[in-house]
């Protein structure tokens, strides 16, 4: 049994209901397992929730709790994929003083070169947004940090698989 | 009471509904789930739920156990016995976190339970109110299925869901939370059962390839052995095991959960697993080839330390929870999917063999066991009382047929390896999580579930205390059972370990202990004490023809321990005689 520790991708269709965060979190909790980041949203399906979360596991590891998961009633089907086989992002916003974008080119530049987004301009501040995987975002945050970033933050990942999930096709198959 | 007739277009046939409140609601719900007898603890945030009891007390039974913990065993005595789910209730705050301990039993031990307590009304939620806990966060690692309600017209979906949950698949408690608010609202009621959950697939189907292959490794094996434990019993699968192992012919051994589901006097039966489990069915779980899982989970005090456990063999697991497929042992064939189901269908891929010269290992095994532990357990020529020789004597009056619901420790090693079982369900027990003071409570639910069984309590001294206010419960309720307690006046299985690995230092075992006898009495429940072998026969023997609730004190020898032994971190085929 491998003992090789991994970044995993946990993508999760559940029913949209109070408490589950509860008891999902409390299946890593139980494990000792840091959850590295964690979103939930809707998903294609209307009324089905999508959670991704992020673990560094072990293979052993991972399959079991991926058991454990798909064993909660509300959970319609869980799975766990390594970077490589998912598409994923995370976007994050920087706070940066404003008079920095009209005085310092270089800033302008590194907006560009990132594709980075001004969301707004104000008279004190102005906010960029930037998506991209972790390191494109390490990457923006080294180039900035030296102009002074009074916010930074970023969200957890998203992903969606590069293999078919055929979620609404198992959603059929109950109603049938 | 307003009586409103509505027409449902779906399936054009005309439906009732009646103007009801919540908490009367909650007690249709539970006549409509066949419920009739349920165990609780009434207080203010459940108030009116035990109104609508008083109304219907004609038709459901609610028993005041004298602790809410006790309310939970009893519920899981009642549902281990019956394989119906067992209820209980209770009010918020202290009232539900005391349910905690009977519900993670329950989950460990997959036991079908509802648990539904009151809370306090909605809008007071997260306001710290008296009494009020999150119970349903508090509960959420434990439970199968939790949820809390609002809203009166969620009761009926809520608890036709909690049941349907509680008992399909691999079973297990689920908690329901009503708020106070939600049990005084009326609402238009209407029940129906729940059959299917979209999120949910209780029971996997049987792969056929995968079957065909289990079979193949069983018709060419030349030493294999079935483990089965409970999922056998909680998928009535008992006549399908019995089948199967007399067909293949092969020796088959029984997890603790799993003991009664075959007759111990079955010649295939070679015994229990585990870490007081027998001699030979641990020590050649290191010599088969093909090993048979069957409704178990590899639990650790089965299977010892995981890295010299049954490495020679081929594994195969009958299994119905995915997730315990390959969570301890790697198999090398899974068989997802109900055990009886999946065991019909095996049996007619299996060819009749018997296994003559390996079932002898086993034989040989044993009789090394009983020269060496049963004999002196069960015969002993020393002048100390020993807790085997109890069991025995409770086996041969009982003729097997009693239900033996024990407590944890030493005396429920003894009651597992002793107890002449005749009938399935007859050993209730808390296995997984070792719950100390399960088995006075738990013998309530079961005498009540199973009223013309004889069920036989048996605890230790220290266990025995931890619920012995349920003794107020069997006194009021009347109810007739056998209480044993084997009095060593330590806490014996802590003792041991003590004894073994920690130097002798027994710290905070040594009990000095009231006058049981004169506690049992101070409820009116006739009680004996023992203290001398030639008085056993007889007190048995009175206890056993008694009516009522019987209490029984054996004062057994002090250090006595129990043997064979599994020692912590320990091969199975390292396993200790003495």
């Amino acid at each position: 049994m491998s003992e090789q520790i991994n970044t995993y991708t946990v993508s999760i269709y559940t029913e949209n209901n109070v408490g589950l965060l509860n008891r999902i979190s409390a299946i890593f909790q139980r494990r000792k397992i840091n959850i590295e980041s964690i979103n939930s949203s809707i998903s294609e399906i209307e009324g089905v929730t999508r959670w991704a979360i992020v673990v560094v596991i072990s293979d052993e590891g991972i399959r079991k709790i991926i058991g454990q998961i798909e064993k909660q009633v509300e959970v319609i089907k869980a799975y766990y994929h390594t970077d490589d086989q998912i598409i994923y992002q995370e976007s994050c916003l920087f706070k940066i003083k404003s008079d920095l974008l009209f005085e310092d080119d270089q800033i302008k530049n590194i907006i560009s070169a990132n594709h980075a987004r001004i969301v707004t301009v104000e008279r004190d501040f102005f906010v960029l947004e930037v998506s991209g995987n972790k390191n494109e975002i390490e990457v923006m945050y080294r180039e900035l940090k030296p102009f002074g970033i009074m916010q930074f933050v970023r969200s957890g990942r998203i992903a969606v698989t590069k293999e078919e999930l055929k979620i609404s096709t198992l959603l059929q198959a109950f109603s049938a | 009471m307003e009586i409103v007739t509505t027409v449902s277009k779906k399936e054009n046939a005309p439906k009732t509904t009646e103007r009801i409140s919540g908490s009367e609601a909650i007690v249709r719900c539970l006549l409509a789930e066949g419920v009739d007898v349920l165990y609780g603890y009434p207080g203010g945030a459940i108030m009116p739920v035990y109104d609508e009891l008083y109304k219907y007390q004609d038709k459901i039974h609610h028993v005041l156990t004298r602790h809410e913990q006790g309310a939970t065993h009893a519920a899981q005595g009642y549902a281990r016995i019956s394989g119906k789910v067992g209820v209980a209730m209770a009010t918020s705050g202290p009232g539900a976190t005391n349910l905690i301990t009977g519900i993670a039993d329950a989950q460990i031990d997959s036991t079908p339970m509802v648990c539904i307590t009151g809370q306090v009304s909605s809008h007071l939620l997260g306001s710290d109110a008296f009494q009020e806990t999150d119970i349903v966060g508090i509960s959420t690692p434990v439970t199968k299925w939790n949820h809390q309600v609002t809203k009166a017209s969620e009761i009926p979906e809520v608890i036709a869901k909690a049941f349907y949950i509680a008992k399909s698949g691999r079973p297990g408690p689920v908690l329901i939370d009503i708020t106070k608010d939600a049990q005084f609202e009326e609402f238009d009621f209407e029940y129906k059962k729940c059959t299917a959950i979209r999120s949910y697939n209780p029971v996997p189907d049987v792969n056929v390839t995968a079957l065909q292959k289990a079979a193949d490794l069983i018709n060419t094996a030349k030493k294999p052995m079935i483990v089965w434990g409970q999922g056998v019993i909680l998928g009535t699968a008992e006549a399908e095991l019995k089948a199967v192992i007399e067909k293949a012919g092969i020796p088959s051994a029984w997890t603790i959960l799993g003991a009664s589901a075959i007759p111990t006097a079955h010649p295939l039966n070679i015994g229990m697993v585990g870490m007081h489990g027998n001699y030979a069915p641990n020590k050649l779980t290191n010599e088969c080839d093909v090993l048979i899982a069957i409704g178990m989970r590899f639990d650790d005090r089965v299977t010892g330390n995981l890295k010299t456990y049954a490495k020679q063999a081929k594994i195969i697991h009958f299994e119905i929870d995915p997730s315990e497929v390959d969570k301890n042992v790697k198999t090398d064939v899974a068989v997802l999917g109900n055990a009886k189901e999946s065991l019909q269908q095996l049996l007619p891929l299996l060819q009749e063999k018997k296994y003559p010269e390996w079932h002898q290992q086993f034989k040989d095994l044993y009789a090394v066991e009983f020269e060496k532990v049963i004999k002196n357990d069960i015969h002993p020529t020393k002048e100390g009382l020993t807790m085997g020789e109890v069991l025995n004597e409770i086996n041969i009056q009982s003729k097997g047929d009693a239900a033996i619901i024990s407590d944890v420790g030493q005396h429920q090693m003894i009651a597992c390896r002793y107890a002449n079982f005749t009938t399935t369900r007859s050993n209730i027990t808390s296995g997984g999580l070792g719950t100390m003071g399960f088995a006075l409570p738990a013998a309530i639910g079961a005498k009540m579930a199973a009223p013309d069984r004889e069920v036989v309590m048996i605890a230790g001294d220290g266990g025995y205390q931890m619920t012995i206010q349920e003794l107020g419960t069997i006194f009021q309720q009347k109810i007739p059972v056998k209480i044993v307690v084997l009095n060593n006046e330590f806490l014996g299985m802590v003792r041991q370990w003590q004894q073994l690995f920690f130097d002798k230092r027994y710290a905070s075992t040594e009990m000095v202990n009231p006058d049981f006898v004169a506690i049992a009495k101070g409820y009116s429940i006739e009680a004996k004490k023992v203290t001398k072998r030639d008085e056993l026969k007889e007190a048995v023997s009175e206890m056993m023809a008694s009516k009522e609730a019987y209490f029984l004190e054996v004062c057994v020898e002090k250090e006595d321990n129990v043997f064979p032994m599994i020692p912590t971190g320990a091969s199975v085929s390292d396993i200790r005689l003495c």
